[in-house]
C-alpha cells in the first residue's frame, strides 16, 4: 500500500514540476488575471483665437460601462428611461459586452450628457455591474470655424494599427486642427495598473504604482484665427457656396478660414455625431468639403497679377510698356472691357485687359530661345509664388492645385509642337492652371509683402503651461522678385478698387484697399465671383481671397464681401451705409442656385 | 507495567509532531489565503485565520482528551458512536442548512458542524469492530453483506445530502479490506473498469472493446498456457470481424464500426462457447463471461454518459479526462487553481505575496483549494514539501498500523491511513487537474473546524490505540 502512496506522490510531484517549473504559461495567465489597466483620459487641449477668445473647450461626458459578470437582474425599463435610450439598444450593448468579455468592462452607452449623469449617478447603486467613466467632449462657444478646427472622433482599427498609442474607444482628431495638432492636443493617457480580484474589484495599485503613467492634460493652442472676423465672414457667406481666406501678410497667420456653406461644429460631437455626419455628408452642398483648401479653381483674372509680376521681373514689361487692345475683336484673346488703347500695366490691371496680358505672356516666352524654356521660367516663378504645391503648415487636407509641366504639353501636343500660343489661356488665368482659394489669399499676401510669404498657418503657439507659450516659427519663402517689381502692380490693384466699377461697393474712405477681381468660367452654372485684396496699401494688415460660387462677376459679391471683411478687421466694425446697404445685401444674397441672372 | 500505562511514554511522538507541523502550516497558509490588510494580525478573531486558531486550540484539547481516555473506550463504544453519527446524518437532512447546494451542515450559533466529517471515524471504528469480531470471514457472503450495510448506510445518507465528495471518501475502505485479505481481484477489477471507463470516454468504445478483447486473450493465455489456442482465438476475432465487415459491405447495411465490432464480438463469443463446451474447459467460461461483461460495461458507460448523466456531471468528467476544456465554465476552478499554482514557479512568490489566491481568483481558497496558496506562495519547493510531509505521515502510519497486535487497531489504523490518503490524493489532485473537483478538504490544512476535528479524532484515536498496543493481545 505504501508503494501506491509513493507512486501517487511521485505523480503529483512530476505534475507539479511541469506546472510550476517547466511551463511558464501559467505565470503569464496570472499576470493577465490580476492586473486591470485603468485608463484615465486627460482633457484635450483648448483652442483660443488670436485675441484669447476661447474657440473650443471641453465638457464632461460620461460613458456607461458594464461588467457582464457582475450584472444582476435589474429594471431595464427604468434604466433606459433614465438614459433616454431604447431597450433594444441597451440589451444589444450588454450582449456586445458579454461577447467581448464577461470579466472586463466595456462601454454600453457612450457620451451621456452631464444632466443625465447627475440623475444616473444617484441611482447607479441599484445597477450592480454598471460603472461610469468620464470622458471629455468638445464644446464650441461661438459654433464657428468648423473647417479650421476640424473634429474629434473615435479611432478606427487602421488608426490603432498605425499608432500603438491608441486603443479601442479612444478619441482622435479627424480633421482640421484637431488632426494636425492631435499629438499636442490629446495630452497623454494615464494608465494605472491595479490588482483586481476575480470580481474585478480593485484591491490596490500594482507594484505600488511603479508601472503607472500619469495622465497629462493636452496642450492648449493659440490659433491665428480672429473669432470676430471669422464669424462675420460666416455671416456674410451664408446661403452661398465659396470660401474666404484671410491672412496677415507679414506673419502668414490665417485670420479667417471659411468654407461655405459651413456647419455647426457642435453637430459633430457626442452621440448624435454619427447621424449628423451622415446628414452633412449626404448634403448636396457638401458642407463638410473644405473649399478653402480642397477646391481648386481656374484662377481667372486674378492670375493676371502674376503674369504682370513675372513680366516685370523678366524685363519684358516696364512702366512704359504699352500694348494695343482692339476690344472685342482682339486676337487671339478678345477683351471684355471697353477702354483706351494702347494701355500700360497699371490700367491693364484695372481694366483686366486680356490682350495686354496675352502680349505679356507671349513676351515672356519669346525672351527665351524655345517655348519650353520660356514656359519653364514662367512655371518656376509660379512655384515661387506658392502655386502648384501645398503651402500651408499644419493645414490638413490641402490641395496643391495644379501648375502643368512641360511634359504635360509634350504628351498632349507632341515635343516642340506647342508654344505660348498653344497655352495662351493661362495668360488670363484659364486653362490647365488650378489654384486654391488658400493659395490665392497667399498670393495677395505675397503682393502685400512685396516679394515673400510666410507659410500660411493656423496656429501661433502651443502652450507649455499657463504662463509659457511656445511660439512656432514658420518658414519664410522668397519669390526672388524685387520689391519695386510689385509697386506698379499694387498701383494697378489700387486702381481696380478705386477707379473701376468695383469702387461703388468696395472702396473705403479711410483705408486704401488694393484688389483684383476675377471671374471664373464655370460650365455647371453661373460663373464664380473671385476677389483678392490686401489693405491698407501702405502697411498691409490683411490679405484675402474671397470666392463666391455662381457670383457671376468678381465685383458683384466677392469684392464687396472682401471690403466688408477688411473694414471689419481694420476698423473693428462696419457702420453707416456700408452696414445698412452693402452688408445687408451681401448677407442676404442667396446664391445656392447655380444659375444666377447676369 | 508502569511504562505500559504511561500514555505519554508510549505515544508516537513523531506522528504527533508531523500532525502539529501540518496544522501550523495549514494555519499559516489560511492566513495567506484570506489575508486582509485591515485585519493583518494573524490572531484577529474576526477573520478565518483567527477562527482557525481557535479550532486548532480546540483540536489540541480534543487530542489531549482522546489520549487520556482508556483505549478500551473506543472499542466498546464503537457501534454506539457509529449509530450516534448515523442519527446525526439523518438529522442533518431534516434540520440542516444548505451550503453550496449540499445540505450537510448543522448550524449552531455561528458554528457549523458537518456530521459527515465525523461519520468517517465512527464508520472506521464500527468496521474495525466488526472486522475484528470472531464471526467475520472476509469471503463469506454474510460478512460482506454486513460490511456493505455498515458502509452503505452512511454513504447513502451523505449522498442524499448532496455531498458527493464526502460520500466518495468511503470507497477508499476497499483498500482496508484488501489489507484484511480481500482478494486482489476486486482491486484489479476496479482498476480494469476504471481503465475501460476512461478509454471509452476519452477515446472511443471501439478502442475499449479492442482493449477488452486483448485482455481476454491474455487472460486466456495465462489460464491455458497454450499459445496456439490463443492465436486461434485471435484468428476467430479477426475472421469474424472481417466477415461482418464484408457482410455489411455486400448488403449495404451501413452500420457503424461500433456495431460491427459488437456483432463480430458476439459471433466470436458464440464460437468460443461452442469450443469451450466441446473441449470441456468450463473454467474458460470465466474469460468468456468477463469478456461479455466488459463489452456490456463499455456500452453502458457510453450510454450512461451520453444519456443519463446531466450536463454538469458530464462537464466535470470531461474536464478531468481532458476531453474538453472550458476555462470559464466548469473548468474555471481547476484552471484558476492551476494558474495560481503554476504562477508560483520554483520557489514561489513569497509569503503573503500571492496574487491569485489572495484576490479570490481561486474559489474556496482557504478550504478545498488551500493547496493553491501553498503552490503560489511557496512554489515547487513548498508543494513538494507538503506532499512529502503527507507521504511521510502516511508511511509512518502504515508502520504503526502494521505493528498493531489487535485486528481492531490494525483495521482502524488502515482506515485512518486510507481516509487520509483519499483526501490528500483527491484534494491535491483536483487542484492540479489530476482528479475531478469534488469538494473535500485537505487534511489538517483546510480551514474549517469540522474537518480539522474529524481528522484529529481520526488520528488521535489511532495514536491512543497504538500507545496501548502492548495491552491488547487480540480482539
Amino acid at each position: 500500500m505504501g508503494a501506491i502512496f509513493i507512486l501517487v506522490a511521485l505523480i503529483f510531484i512530476v505534475k507539479l514540476f511541469r506546472l510550476q517549473v517547466i511551463d511558464s504559461s501559467y505565470k503569464q495567465y496570472a499576470t493577465k488575471n490580476v492586473l486591470r489597466r485603468v485608463v484615465t483620459y486627460p482633457a484635450r487641449g483648448l483652442m483660443y483665437d488670436r485675441n484669447g477668445k476661447l474657440l473650443v473647450y471641453n465638457k464632461a461626458a460620461y460613458d456607461l460601462l458594464v461588467t457582464p459578470r457582475e450584472l444582476e437582474v435589474f429594471d431595464t425599463t427604468a434604466l433606459c428611461a433614465m438614459l433616454d435610450i431604447e431597450k433594444e439598444e441597451l440589451i444589444k450593448g450588454i450582449n456586445r459586452a458579454k461577447k467581448y468579455s464577461r470579466y472586463k468592462s466595456s462601454v454600453v452607452v457612450k457620451q451621456i450628457a452631464q444632466e443625465t449623469y447627475a440623475v444616473l449617478q444617484e441611482k447607479l447603486y441599484k445597477y450592480p455591474g454598471f460603472y461610469v467613466q468620464t470622458r471629455t467632449l468638445r464644446e464650441y462657444p461661438y459654433n464657428t470655424a468648423a473647417h479650421a478646427l476640424g473634429y474629434v472622433g473615435e479611432v478606427n482599427q487602421s488608426m490603432i494599427n498605425s499608432d500603438p498609442y491608441y486603443s479601442q474607444g479612444d478619441y482622435i482628431g479627424i480633421l482640421g486642427l484637431e488632426k494636425a495638432y492631435e499629438k499636442e492636443l490629446r495630452g497623454r493617457k494615464g494608465i494605472n495598473f491595479f490588482l483586481v480580484d476575480v470580481h474585478n474589484r480593485i484591491k490596490g495599485p500594482y507594484r505600488e504604482g511603479r508601472n503607472d503613467t500619469l495622465a497629462l492634460i493636452g496642450s492648449n493652442i493659440t490659433t491665428t484665427l480672429d473669432a470676430d472676423l471669422q464669424a462675420y465672414a460666416e455671416y456674410l457667406m451664408q446661403n452661398k457656396k465659396g470660401s474666404v481666406v484671410a491672412i496677415e501678410p507679414a506673419t502668414g497667420e490665417v485670420l479667417a478660414f471659411l468654407s461655405a456653406p459651413t456647419y455647426n461644429p457642435s453637430l459633430l460631437v457626442g452621440r448624435a455625431r454619427g447621424d449628423n455626419y451622415q446628414k452633412l455628408a449626404n448634403d448636396t452642398l457638401q458642407p463638410i468639403f473644405n473649399r478653402a483648401i480642397g477646391a481648386s479653381y481656374m484662377p481667372g483674372s486674378t492670375f493676371k497679377l502674376v503674369n504682370a509680376l513675372i513680366g516685370l521681373h523678366e524685363g519684358v514689361l516696364n512702366e512704359y510698356t504699352k500694348h494695343a487692345c482692339s476690344g472685342t475683336v482682339s486676337r487671339p484673346i478678345r477683351c471684355t472691357h471697353e477702354h483706351i488703347s494702347p494701355i500700360g500695366v497699371r490700367n491693364a490691371i484695372r481694366e483686366s485687359c486680356n490682350p495686354f496680358f496675352w502680349n505679356t505672356f507671349s513676351s515672356i516666352f519669346q525672351k527665351y530661345p524655345t517655348a519650353r524654356e520660356g514656359f519653364n521660367v514662367w512655371k518656376d516663378h509660379l512655384q515661387h509664388f506658392g502655386l502648384g504645391q501645398r503651402i500651408g503648415v499644419g493645414v490638413v487636407g490641402e490641395n496643391g492645385g495644379n501648375v502643368p509641366k512641360d511634359s504635360y504639353y509634350d504628351h498632349y501636343y507632341g515635343k516642340g509642337r506647342w508654344n505660348a500660343m498653344t497655352v495662351r489661356s493661362m495668360a488670363i488665368g484659364q486653362g490647365e492652371l488650378l489654384i486654391t482659394p488658400f493659395q490665392l489669399a497667399n498670393l495677395a499676401a505675397i503682393i502685400a509683402n512685396k516679394g515673400y510669404y510666410v507659410a500660411p498657418h493656423l496656429v501661433r503657439s502651443i502652450w507649455i503651461n499657463e504662463n509659457n507659450q511656445q511660439v512656432i516659427d514658420y518658414p519664410k519663402n522668397e519669390t526672388g522678385f524685387s520689391s519695386e517689381t510689385f509697386d506698379m502692380v499694387i498701383d494697378g490693384m489700387q486702381a481696380v478698387v478705386e477707379e473701376s466699377n468695383v469702387r461703388y461697393n468696395t472702396k473705403l474712405d479711410t483705408i486704401t484697399i488694393c484688389g483684383k477681381t476675377g471671374t471664373v468660367q464655370n460650365p455647371h452654372g453661373s460663373d464664380h465671383s473671385v476677389f483678392i485684396a490686401f489693405a491698407p496699401k501702405e502697411n498691409p494688415q490683411i490679405a484675402l481671397s474671397v470666392y463666391v460660387e455662381h457670383g457671376v462677376w468678381g465685383s458683384r459679391y466677392a469684392a464687396p464681401i472682401a471690403s466688408l471683411l477688411i473694414e471689419k478687421y481694420l476698423k473693428g466694425e462696419v457702420t453707416g451705409w456700408r452696414k445698412d446697404i452693402v452688408e445687408e445685401k451681401m448677407a442676404n444674397a442667396n446664391l445656392l442656385n447655380p444659375i444666377q441672372p447676369d | 507495567m508502569a511504562r505500559r500505562n504511561n500514555i505519554w511514554a508510549n505515544l508516537d511522538w513523531l506522528t504527533a509532531f508531523m500532525y502539529l507541523l501540518l496544522i501550523i502550516l495549514g494555519w499559516v497558509n489560511i492566513y495567506a489565503a484570506v489575508y486582509n490588510e485591515e485585519h493583518s494580525s494573524i490572531l484577529d478573531m474576526s477573520q478565518r485565520y483567527g477562527k482557525q486558531l481557535l479550532w486548532i486550540i480546540a483540536a489540541l484539547v480534543l487530542a489531549f482528551v482522546l489520549l487520556i481516555l482508556d483505549s478500551n473506550f473506543y472499542v466498546s463504544f464503537a457501534y454506539v458512536f457509529y449509530v450516534f453519527t448515523f442519527f446525526l446524518l439523518v438529522g442533518v437532512l431534516l434540520f440542516g442548512v444548505e451550503v453550496n447546494g449540499a445540505k450537510s451542515w448543522f448550524q449552531i450559533g455561528s458554528v457549523g458542524i458537518q456530521p459527515a466529517e465525523f461519520t468517517k471515524f465512527t464508520t472506521a471504528l464500527a468496521l474495525a469492530k466488526y472486522l475484528s469480531s470472531y464471526n467475520f470471514k472476509i469471503h463469506r457472503f454474510k460478512s460482506l453483506l454486513v460490511i456493505g450495510i455498515i458502509l452503505g448506510m452512511p454513504v447513502m445518507f451523505i449522498f442524499l445530502q448532496n455531498d458527493t465528495g464526502s460520500a466518495l471518501v468511503f470507497t477508499v475502505f476497499v483498500l482496508v479490506f484488501y489489507r484484511e485479505g480481500l482478494t486482489g481481484m476486486v482491486l484489479f477489477t476496479g482498476f480494469l473498469l476504471a481503465v475501460i471507463f476512461i478509454v471509452t470516454l476519452v477515446y472511443t468504445p471501439v478502442m475499449a472493446i479492442v482493449l477488452v478483447a486483448l485482455i481476454s486473450l491474455i487472460a486466456h493465455y495465462f489460464m491455458r498456457q497454450q499459445i496456439i489456442e490463443t492465436m486461434k482465438a485471435l484468428a476467430v476475432f479477426v475472421l469474424s470481424f472481417s466477415l461482418v465487415l464484408l457482410g455489411n459491405f455486400l448488403l449495404k447495411y451501413e452500420r457503424t464500426v461500433v456495431e460491427l465490432i459488437l456483432y463480430s464480438s458476439l459471433f466470436s463469443v458464440f464460437v468460443f462457447v461452442i469450443y469451450t463446451i466441446r473441449n470441456r474447459i468450463y473454467k474458460q467460461f470465466w474469460v468468456v463471461g468477463a469478456f461479455l461483461f466488459l463489452v456490456m460495461f463499455t456500452f453502458s458507460v457510453d450510454y450512461v454518459f451520453n444519456n443519463v448523466l446531466g450536463r454538469y456531471q458530464q462537464a466535470r468528467i470531461n474536464e478531468v479526462l481532458g476531453i474538453e476544456s472550458n476555462p470559464l465554465g466548469y473548468g474555471y476552478h481547476v484552471n484558476q487553481s492551476k494558474i495560481a499554482i503554476g504562477s508560483g514557479g520554483f520557489s514561489g512568490k513569497g509569503f503573503l505575496n500571492g496574487t491569485q489566491t489572495k484576490f479570490d481568483f481561486v474559489p474556496e481558497q482557504s478550504t478545498d483549494f488551500i493547496f493553491c496558496t501553498v503552490g503560489e506562495e511557496w512554489g515547487f519547493i513548498g508543494t513538494t514539501t507538503v506532499i512529502l510531509l503527507f507521504l511521510a505521515l502516511l508511511l509512518r502510519l502504515i508502520l504503526l498500523a502494521e505493528r498493531q497486535r489487535s485486528v481492531f487497531s490494525r483495521v482502524y489504523g488502515y482506515s485512518v491511513i486510507c481516509i487520509l490518503f483519499f483526501h490528500v490524493a483527491v484534494n491535491i489532485g483536483m487542484t492540479i487537474g489530476l482528479a475531478p473537483v469534488i469538494g473535500i478538504p485537505l487534511p489538517f490544512f483546510s480551514y474549517g473546524g469540522s474537518s480539522l476535528w474529524s481528522f484529529t479524532i481520526l488520528l488521535f484515536i489511532f495514536l491512543r490505540l497504538d500507545a496501548s498496543r502492548a495491552e491488547k493481545l487480540s480482539y
